[in-house]
């Protein structure tokens, strides 16, 4: 692939670099596209080169129109989280070929993050995974921090441990009350909405908002947590404990939710490593891998939790991976309450973070820095650094790169509901339609996070 | 610090291992290497061969308003680079892989034949930059709608603003 040829001629360009004439994005019907052309889209489709893990047989070219069946589902579909888009090739009620089709949300959120300076950037990441915000923020700031070069004082670190691990909490309770919904049990939407509220509460009186905080920013939290905050987490860790067993009750004994779920969507732990998928899918198929564990950030080498595993890589194993996850953040969180150290919530670092309130109205030089800091941003150090979290889905991962100024020159986030999005042929293929929004629900994509 | 060892194999071909890793804070990169862009498929292919089991991202860079990176001797910088980060689960271990890519011929291998997760990765990569990849079975855009002319996330590509009005202000320009 040079660009002069063996007997020096130079190469002309196949494309030209403003050509954008790339074809549809749609799943083809199969008359519209030659064997050869199917058996390699089959392939791609199903995220697996040919001969990979699939076995080349079993792609079925020879198949025609009359016999399938294209439909399209989403992205208004209630069941697909968002706005999802998913072509199915139907033989009768079994799925043949997936193509999820995504862009909907697209609001080029890394190319607003280029504009943004490094105090600002934290609004602009919030916003992608909106059920898990905080996360997104951590990784934003553990990547300034790391081109920055300074060290958190150990509140600062154990607060973002302990919000991190509330909003694990919350994301999987909402998780659990989509899929009750998704799999018909509509009593199951309500009560993980209801637990959810208790946390989202807690968060509305330690940042102001609900959602789209804004506290974990580079440099540390933006304020301490308020007066009383032990008794408020305990009485989230008790009431959502003790619920956790009601769900138990409701769910997981559940005859037709065991149907359901059970010995649908199956994937196996090559599968899984090979579409490079994270989090509770990866962990469903019996791989022991969280980063919490693995490549421990923050504290979490001084907290004592387990890390859940599966051994099917089932629908089921994924919800059970779920339940239990938010009682090992419980067990987390009780750990936070009674070990949570006493000091500053932020780096007391003069070029990151802006002067106390009170220092403004004595000291006029405060008040250039702290008009300084929100206006100009500081300058972070040129370099390039990837640091990657674990989020309630999976590996989130935030490249920077800085020339030097106070604005990321990229900002690149790798959303883990991106990449497992592209197990979901590979799970729904050969299953029964009716299945496909279990599936779908059991991946737990946010399309903020995708779409980006 | 650069631990050549698991990854032998891959040292073998060319390639050009950065000596200093950025100061560590939580989960980072144990080496960063620079691979030719002719080598770069075979390349990551004995990474995978050395037990990076999994593709944790591939992005792409447009250095072109950049005033200037760190690249180590030999390696001649061009306007964009692919970002490949692996991951090593049996070894916690991680790599990157950046490769020059020129903005004349904004073309590399495809590496979903290594690593199949990279499927959505590349069509990103080009769908934002127009960088295309050799032998990836379906590029299309995937963010962007199918008739968006250009790409986006290339530095000379404007950023679109909505004048703001204010009271006796000009006026839109």
């Amino acid at each position: 692939m040079t660009d002069t040829m063996p007997d020096g001629t130079r190469r002309v360009a196949r494309w030209s670099p403003t050509e954008t004439s790339e074809g549809a994005q749609e799943l083809e019907t199969r008359d519209e596209t030659t064997p050869e052309a199917l058996g390699r889209e089959v392939g791609a489709v199903l995220r697996m080169p040919e001969g990979h893990v699939l076995d080349a047989g079993q792609i079925d070219v020879e198949r025609r129109d009359d016999e399938t069946m294209i439909i399209n589902m989403g992205p208004q579909h209630p069941s697909t989280h968002g706005v999802l888009r998913l072509m199915l090739e139907l033989d009768g009620e079994v799925v043949l070929r997936t193509k999820p089709v995504v862009g909907y949300l697209h609001t080029g959120m890394e190319k607003t993050g280029e504009e943004l300076t490094y105090v600002q950037g934290a609004t602009n990441v919030t916003r992608m995974d909106y059920l898990s915000p905080l996360h997104n923020e951590l990784v934003f700031s553990l990547a300034t921090e790391a081109l920055l070069g300074v060290e958190l004082p150990a509140r600062a670190t154990w607060i973002r441990m302990l919000m991190t691990e509330l909003n694990r909490i919350s994301s999987h309770l909402m998780w659990m009350a989509t899929n009750g919904m998704d799999l018909g049990s509509t009593s199951m939407m309500i009560y993980g909405f209801r637990e959810r509220e208790m946390v989202l509460t807690f968060f509305e009186k330690t940042t102001g908002l609900r959602m789209n905080h804004n506290y974990i920013r580079p440099g540390g939290v933006a304020a301490d947590l308020p007066d009383g905050w032990e008794d408020d987490v305990n009485v989230i860790c008790d009431t959502v404990m003790e619920r956790t067993y009601e769900y138990d009750e409701l769910l997981t004994g559940q005859p037709i939710f065991r149907a359901r779920t059970e010995a649908v969507g199956n994937l196996t732990a090559e599968e899984a490593l090979a579409l490079s998928a994270t989090g509770p899918l990866l962990r469903s198929t019996g791989v022991p891998w969280d980063l919490r564990r693995a490549m421990p950030y923050l504290a979490y080498d001084e907290v004592e939790f387990d890390v859940i595993v599966g051994t099917y890589g089932d629908n089921f194993d994924r919800y059970s991976i779920r339940l239990n996850e938010i009682r090992e953040s419980i067990r987390i969180v009780r750990q936070l309450v009674e070990r949570m150290p006493p000091g500053d919530y932020r780096v007391q670092d003069r070029k990151v973070t802006p002067p106390p309130r009170g220092r403004i109205d004595e000291s006029m030089e405060a008040l250039i820095h702290h008009f300084k800091v929100f206006t100009e941003g500081f300058r972070v150090p040129e370099g390039e650094v990837y640091v990657a979290i674990e989020s309630p889905r999976g590996e989130l991962g935030c490249y920077m790169v800085s020339d030097g100024t106070s604005k990321p020159y990229r900002l690149h986030i790798r959303g883990p509901s991106f990449v497992n999005l592209q197990s979901l042929p590979l799970l729904l293929r050969g299953g029964v339609m009716a299945d496909a929004v279990a599936v779908i629900s059991s991946v737990d994509p946010v399309m903020g996070e995708v779409d980006r | 610090m650069t631990q050549g060892t698991s990854t032998g194999e891959a040292e073998s071909i060319n390639a050009t291992l950065l000596p200093e890793v950025p100061r560590a804070v939580g989960t980072l990169t144990d080496e960063i290497a620079f691979p030719e862009r002719a080598h770069y498929a075979r390349f990551v292919a004995a990474y995978r061969q050395a037990g990076f089991e999994t593709c944790s991202d591939l992005c792409a860079v447009d250095y072109l308003s950049h005033p200037g990176r760190v690249l180590p001797e030999g390696v001649a910088a061009e306007r964009f680079e692919v970002v490949v980060n692996l991951l090593s689960l049996s070894a916690k271990r991680r790599a990157r892989i950046r490769v020059q890519v020129p903005a004349a011929d904004p073309v590399v291998d495809s590496i979903f034949d290594v690593y199949p997760g990279t499927e959505a990765m590349e069509r990103e990569a080009f769908d934002l930059f127009g960088i295309r990849f050799a032998g990836h079975p379906d590029l299309t855009r995937i963010l962007m709608p199918e008739d968006w002319e250009g790409h986006p996330l290339r530095k000379d590509y404007g950023v679109g603003r909505v004048p703001v009005q204010f009271k006796e202000a000009p006026g839109p320009r």
